[in-house]
């Protein structure tokens, strides 16, 4: 099958310095495939350039086309998503219009804005109990969900989530996950960045190794999970 | 001063109050979403009273030329735009955009001239002569300068102010109006006389503001331009073009503007330039609400007005000292409030 994202050597400078080099990834559609690296490796910076919100030099196709004349809102159009590192969420908006903005595109299509509506509650209940309040008073779990709500109602056919876990507790981070397995199952292909690498492993399809802007490592990702230089450096020595 | 004189004063206050609050309005919303501070505000509405004077004097106004020429620049800008993108299936929509819809009520204004049309319809003349001009400046003048700082985008404003009154002197010439009177009825309201036309600047202003709130609350199109002022990077991750919000927040602001000057055109002789001072007091405010709180802002234009008006009871050649000296302790008292915020500001623009 051929790959719904198919990024080759890519690369992005900011000024003099170059933050990501020559990198090449791809995601076959259904997939969930995750990049996983230190701080500072160039992750988030890949997504934004993957997004169009940097420039870069290589090639982006996505679904078969080149998006380099794109810019981010006719990619999104497309069905690729970012979730930010930073979220990005309207802050003194409510939940409700948060989500309802994530199907702006789709704003004229009441149906599916009901029906999506109905599907991000589903996936989280606690977005519904909390939909009249302000985004900036939502603790961190609730903010992360409402980020990766928003997302879902743009219709994603690639969703890229850069860092969901950062700053959760335990026990949400374990729920965010349980929701990007599923996703699987709503047709959304993932491209997951993540410092969690055990738990992106154990999610995803296929993983990469970031180190310091390049790719220095590659594979399925149950095999990363047992190799040897990803163990000890990434998963705290244990197996 | 016994009571009755400082009613009189406050109704007068409040009247003139509720036109800063329409541009002041206009003047945040302006900023929220483009981080522009529309220096030229306040000569729309001037632009907006002289036009429409020009239409009850049987003439072409100058206002026609104005569009045409910033029409014709827009149009030229985009085009090259376009071309240099490679991107030509969209210059039909440019020429449509740019080159048709603005020319559109100059169009009508030329048909139209001479005729003796009701008021109401000479005023929805002046008011579509009007609408282009801001979302033209836009495109002009500040749409290539998308990501420059807050700075470097008000000295541009400023500029932009000098050279559309120079245009206005060139269309308009140097001598003052007045536009007829909407009303010239009056009416006692607890021993006071209120004329019809304080009435509908009041009623204007609250009709207008509460529109623009239901408009924010309550539609898909409202609540884009509010996430875009509350966060940029993420209005264009749910797909909401900056630049269309900008559009559509300059045409609001148009509108705003055109509306104050068809208010004002009958109670004040108005010059070319006259605008300038308007929309200065309605920017104080704009400041009173920091450029952010539209509630706060129109509390504050209606605070302006008042002050305007007792000022220019206590010694009318120093009116505008006193109203613009009461800006020094309201930043005070602002920057004393929110001496955090602005970092906070700077990161999410960053
Ligand atoms: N806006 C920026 N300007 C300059 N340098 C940046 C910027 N953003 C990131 N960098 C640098 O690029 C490198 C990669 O950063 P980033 O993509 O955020 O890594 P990661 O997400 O893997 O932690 C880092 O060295 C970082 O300091
Ligand atoms: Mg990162």
């Amino acid at each position: 099958m051929s790959a719904l994202l198919d990024v080759a050597r890519l690369s992005v400078n900011y000024g003099k310095v170059e933050a990501v080099t020559n990198v090449s990834i791809s995601v076959a559609p259904g997939q969930i495939v995750t990049i996983i690296g230190p701080n500072g490796a160039g992750k988030t910076t890949l997504l934004s350039a993957i997004m169009g919100l940097v420039k870069s030099r290589g090639i982006v196709r996505y679904d078969g086309m080149d998006v380099a004349r794109l810019g981010v809102e006719d990619r999104l159009a497309n069905g690729l998503c970012l979730v930010p590192e930073s979220r990005e969420l309207f802050g003194d908006m409510s939940v409700h219009d948060n989500l309802l903005l994530g199907a702006y595109l789709y704003r004229h299509d009441a149906t599916y804005i009901r029906d999506s509506f109905e599907r991000v509650f589903g996936l989280f209940p606690r977005l519904a109990e909390r939909r009249t309040q302000i985004a900036n008073t939502l603790s961190g779990g609730e903010r992360q969900m409402l980020a990766l709500g928003r997302a879902l109602m743009a219709k994603p056919r690639l969703l890229m989530l850069d860092e969901p876990s950062l700053g959760l507790a335990p026990l949400i981070v374990r729920e965010i996950f349980r929701i990007i397995a599923s996703l699987r199952t709503l047709g959304v292909s993932v491209l997951l960045v993540e410092q969690n690498a055990r738990a992106a492993l154990e999610t995803a399809d296929f993983g990469y190794v970031l180190e310091t802007g390049e790719l220095s490592l590659e594979g399925r990702a149950s095999d990363l999970l047992h190799d040897q230089r990803v163990t000890a450096t990434y998963l705290g020595g244990h197996t | 001063m016994d009571t009755d004189i400082a009613l009189i004063l406050t109704l007068d206050g409040i009247t003139t109050g509720a036109i800063y609050v329409l541009i002041a309005l206009g003047t945040v919303l302006i900023f929220s979403v483009t981080r522009v501070i529309f220096v030229p505000f306040g000569d729309i509405a001037a632009f907006s009273a002289l036009t429409l004077a020009a239409i009850q004097l049987g003439r072409l106004p100058g206002t026609v030329w104005l569009v045409v020429v910033l029409a014709a620049l827009a149009l030229v800008m985009e085009t090259v735009d376009l071309v240099r993108r490679g991107d030509l299936p969209r210059l039909p929509r440019a020429a449509l955009l740019y080159g048709l819809l603005p020319c559109l009520p100059p169009a009508i204004a030329w048909l139209t001239t001479g005729m003796k049309l009701p008021m109401a319809l000479q005023m929805l003349v002046a008011l579509s002569l009007i609408l282009p001009i801001a979302p033209l400046i836009d495109r002009i003048a500040f749409r290539p300068l998308a990501g420059a700082s807050t700075l470097i985008l008000l000295i541009v404003a400023v500029a932009v102010h000098f050279a559309i009154s120079g245009l206005a002197l060139l269309f308009f010439g140097p001598e003052g109006f007045r536009t007829e009177p909407i009303s010239t009825a009056s009416f006692d309201l607890f021993g006071l006389t209120i004329t019809f036309q304080m009435a509908l600047m009041v009623a204007s202003a609250v009709i207008f503001s509460g529109l623009l709130f239901l408009y924010f609350e309550h539609t898909i199109s409202g609540k884009s331009l509010k996430a875009t002022a509350s966060n940029r990077t993420g209005a264009r991750l749910v797909g909401i073009r900056p630049v269309r919000a900008g559009t559509l927040a300059f045409l609001l602001a148009s509108a705003l503007g055109g509306l104050s000057g068809l208010l004002i055109g009958p109670v004040t002789t108005l010059y070319y330039d006259s605008g300038f001072i308007i929309g200065l007091k309605a920017f104080v405010g704009a400041i009173i609400g920091g450029l952010v709180s539209y509630p706060v802002t129109a509390i504050g234009a209606l605070l302006v007005g008042v002050l305007e008006s007792f000022a220019s009871f206590y010694d009318s050649a120093l009116k505008e000292t006193i109203v613009f000296s009461a800006l020094i302790p309201i930043l005070l008292w602002r920057s004393f409030l929110t001496g955090s915020h602005d970092e906070e500001d700077e990161e999410i623009e960053g």
